[in-house]
C-alpha cells in the first residue's frame, strides 16, 4: 500500500510541473505586450524598457518559466496588479470558503445520489424507479446557475425561508450548495443504481439468497459495498466539476471565494490574480484525486482479502 | 502487375468489410427506434436545430429592437414570453438566440473532437514515446477542474463569443483523444489493419480510411454529450458575462439580465434556463440512447 502511495505520489510530479506549465503559457497567449499593458497609454520608452527589466519580461520564455516554477514552490504565487498584494494572501482568503461551499456540496452529492440510486437500485424498471432517474437525468441537464437563480426565486423571494446570498450562517449555507451538489447527485445516482445491479447479478449475490439470508442484508451488507468501489471513482471525478463549478455558484449566490475571485480578477485583468486562482483550484484537484485512487485501492485491497 | 493484384485484393477486402458494416447500420437503428427516449431527443434537437435554421420567419419581432414602452411586460397572448427590462420580446430573443448558444456548442464539440481525434490517433496507433508524450500531455489538461481551464484561456485571450468556443473546445480534447486513443488500440489489434499493411498502404492511408471510419461509433457517442456539456458551459461562461455581450440574445447572456430582474420579472429568467434545459436534456437521452444502440451487449 505504502509503495503505491508513493509511486501514485511521483506520478502526480509530472502532471503539477505541467499544470504550471500551461498556466504559465496560457497567460502568454495574452495579446499585447504585458510591459506596455503595465506602464499604461502613453509611457515613454524608458518607463516601459524600465517595467520590462524590472520584471525580467526581456529573457527567453523558458527562462521565465523555471522562474515562476521555483516562485511557485516557494510559495510566491506573484502580485495582484490591481492592489499590489501577493496573490497567495488573497487566496488564503478566499480557499477556506470555496473549501466549504465544496464539502457540503460534496456531501449532498453522495448523499442524495446515493440514496436516490440504491432506491432505484433496489426495484428496477418499477415506477419509482423510472421517477428517480427521471429527476436524475433532468438534475444532470438543468444549467447549474439556472437552477440556483430558481431555487433563489423559490425559496429566498416567494416563501422567504432562506437567504437570498452571502456565506454567514448555515441557512446560507443550503442553497448554493445544494445548487452545486445536484449535477453531481445526480450522476452518482445513475452510477449507484447501474453499479448495484451489475452486482446484484453475480454469483456471490446469488449465493447469499440461496443461504436464505432477509433481502435487506443482502442489499446493504453485500451489494452496497461492492457496488460503491466504482462510485467512488465518480465522487472523486465529480469534485472536479464542483470546483469548476463554484465559479457560478458563487457568482449566483456573491460568496467570497476562490472562484468569484477568479471571475473578478478576469473581469479587472489581473492576471496574476487568474493565474493563482485556476493554479491553486488545480492543486487541489490533482490532491484529491490522489486520495481518491488512494481510497479506491484501499478498498479493493480489503476486498481481496476478504 | 503488382498492382493490379493490389487493386483486386483490396476490392476483396473492402467487400468483406462493407457487408457486416451495412448490418452494423441496420442493426443499430433498429436498437435506435426500440429506444423511445433516444427517439424524444432526437425529435428535441431536430426542433430546435429547425429553430435555429427558420429564426427569421419564426420571431414575431425583432430581437434587438428596444421599445421602452413595452419594459417588463409578462407573458401574454402578444409577448407569449413577456419582454425583457428594454421591452424586447423574449420569445424571439430566444429563437435567435437558438443560432448563437447551439453554433457555440456545436463549433467547441468540432474543434475539441478535430484536435482530439487526431490526438488520439497518433498516440493509439505509433504508441510507445509518442503515446507517452500525448497522453501525457493529455493528463495534464485534465488535471484542471471543470470550466477553469476554459477560464485561463478567456483570461488571456478576453471575453468573447469566439474564444469560449476556443475554451470550452479545449477542454473537450483530452476527453476525445482518450476514447479515440483506446479504440485505437483495439482496432489497430485487427488482422484486417496487417492485411491492408501488407498490401502496402501508408500511415496516414491506414488511420484515416481504415482505422477512423471502424471507431466512429464511441466518438459519436461523446461527441453528442459533449454537446450538452459544451452549451451548458458556453451559456454558464455567457452568464458569467465572459462570452457573448449584451445586447445579444444569446441564452447565457439573458439570463444573466433576468438574475437583475428576478424579484419584478422573474420570467425573463425562466424562459432561457428553461430552453436550455430542454435542449441539454434533449443531447442528453439522446446521448444514453446512441450510446445503448451501440453497445453490443444491448442488442439482446
Amino acid at each position: 500500500m505504502l509503495m503505491f502511495i508513493f509511486r501514485r505520489l511521483l506520478q502526480t510530479i509530472p502532471v503539477v510541473i505541467g499544470v504550471t506549465f500551461v498556466v504559465f503559457f496560457i497567460m502568454q497567449l495574452v495579446p499585447g505586450d504585458p510591459a506596455v499593458l503595465l506602464a499604461g497609454e502613453g509611457a515613454s520608452k524608458e518607463t516601459i524598457n524600465g517595467i520590462r527589466e524590472q520584471l525580467g519580461l526581456n529573457r527567453p520564455l523558458l527562462v521565465q518559466y523555471f522562474d515562476y516554477l521555483t516562485n511557485i514552490f516557494h510559495g510566491d504565487f506573484g502580485t495582484s496588479l490591481k492592489n499590489s498584494q501577493p496573490v497567495l494572501d488573497e487566496i488564503m482568503v478566499r480557499l477556506p470558503i470555496t473549501m466549504e461551499l465544496a464539502f457540503f456540496s460534496i456531501l449532498i452529492t453522495i448523499i442524495l445520489g446515493m440514496a436516490a440510486g440504491i432506491i432505484s437500485a433496489i426495484k428496477p424498471y418499477s415506477l419509482t424507479d423510472t421517477g428517480v432517474m427521471l429527476v436524475a437525468l433532468l438534475g444532470i441537464s438543468l444549467p447549474s446557475f439556472w437552477f440556483g437563480l430558481m431555487m433563489m426565486y423559490f425559496f429566498s423571494v416567494k416563501l422567504q425561508i432562506l437567504p437570498v446570498a452571502g456565506w454567514d450562517s448555515i441557512l446560507h449555507v443550503i442553497l448554493p450548495s445544494l445548487t452545486l451538489g445536484a449535477g453531481g447527485a445526480a450522476i452518482v445516482a445513475r452510477m449507484t443504481r447501474s453499479s448495484m445491479l451489475e452486482v446484484v447479478r453475480q454469483d456471490y449475490i446469488r449465493t447469499a439468497r440461496a443461504k436464505g439470508l432477509r433481502e435487506r442484508v443482502i442489499i446493504y451488507k453485500h451489494a452496497l459495498r461492492n457496488a460503491l468501489i466504482p462510485v467512488i471513482t465518480v465522487v472523486g471525478l465529480q469534485f472536479g466539476s464542483l470546483l469548476g463549478g463554484t465559479v457560478l455558484v458563487e457568482s449566483i449566490f456573491a460568496i467570497n471565494g476562490l472562484g468569484r475571485m477568479i471571475v473578478d480578477a478576469i473581469r479587472m485583468r489581473d492576471l496574476p490574480m487568474v493565474q493563482g486562482g485556476v493554479l491553486m483550484a488545480s492543486l487541489i484537484f490533482v490532491i484529491v484525486n490522489l486520495l481518491v485512487d488512494v481510497f479506491y485501492r484501499f478498498f479493493n485491497k480489503r476486498i481481496e482479502l476478504n | 502487375m503488382s498492382v493490379e493484384v493490389k487493386t483486386d485484393r483490396s476490392v476483396v477486402i473492402k467487400q468483406s468489410m462493407s457487408q457486416p458494416k451495412q448490418s452494423k447500420l441496420k442493426d443499430f437503428l433498429s436498437v435506435l427506434m426500440l429506444n423511445k427516449a433516444a427517439l424524444v431527443g432526437a425529435v428535441i434537437i431536430v426542433f430546435y436545430i429547425l429553430i435555429a435554421i427558420f429564426a427569421p420567419l419564426l420571431a414575431p419581432y425583432d430581437p434587438y429592437a428596444i421599445k421602452l414602452e413595452n419594459k417588463l411586460m409578462p407573458p401574454s397572448g402578444d409577448h407569449w414570453m413577456g419582454t425583457d427590462d428594454k421591452g424586447r420580446d423574449i420569445l424571439s430573443r430566444i429563437i435567435y438566440g437558438s443560432r448563437l448558444s447551439m453554433g457555440v456548442g456545436f463549433a467547441a464539440v468540432f474543434f475539441g473532437a478535430f484536435f482530439g481525434i487526431i490526438f488520439g490517433l497518433v498516440a493509439g496507433y505509433y504508441g510507445k514515446w509518442v503515446d507517452s508524450i500525448i497522453m501525457r500531455m493529455m493528463d495534464v489538461m485534465l488535471a484542471f477542474p471543470g470550466i477553469l481551464l476554459a477560464l485561463a484561456i478567456i483570461s488571456a485571450l478576453g471575453p468573447s463569443l469566439i474564444n469560449v468556443t476556443i475554451a470550452v473546445g479545449a477542454f473537450s480534447v483530452p476527453l476525445f483523444a482518450r476514447i479515440v486513443r483506446g479504440s485505437t488500440l483495439e482496432v489497430k489489434r485487427l488482422e484486417y489493419i496487417d492485411a491492408i499493411r501488407s498490401l502496402g498502404a501508408n500511415d496516414l492511408t491506414i488511420i484515416f480510411k481504415h482505422i477512423l471510419p471502424n471507431i466512429l461509433s464511441p466518438i459519436i457517442v461523446q461527441g453528442t454529450l459533449r454537446l450538452a456539456t459544451a452549451i451548458l458551459s458556453a451559456a454558464g461562461l455567457s452568464f458569467l458575462g465572459l462570452g457573448a455581450q449584451p445586447p445579444s440574445p444569446e441564452w447565457g447572456t439573458m439570463l444573466s439580465n433576468g438574475r437583475d430582474f428576478l424579484f419584478s420579472a422573474p420570467y425573463i429568467a425562466i424562459f432561457p434556463g428553461l430552453t436550455i434545459s430542454i435542449l441539454v436534456l434533449g443531447f442528453n437521452i439522446f446521448g444514453d440512447g446512441l450510446r445503448d444502440a451501440f453497445d453490443p451487449r444491448m442488442k439482446k
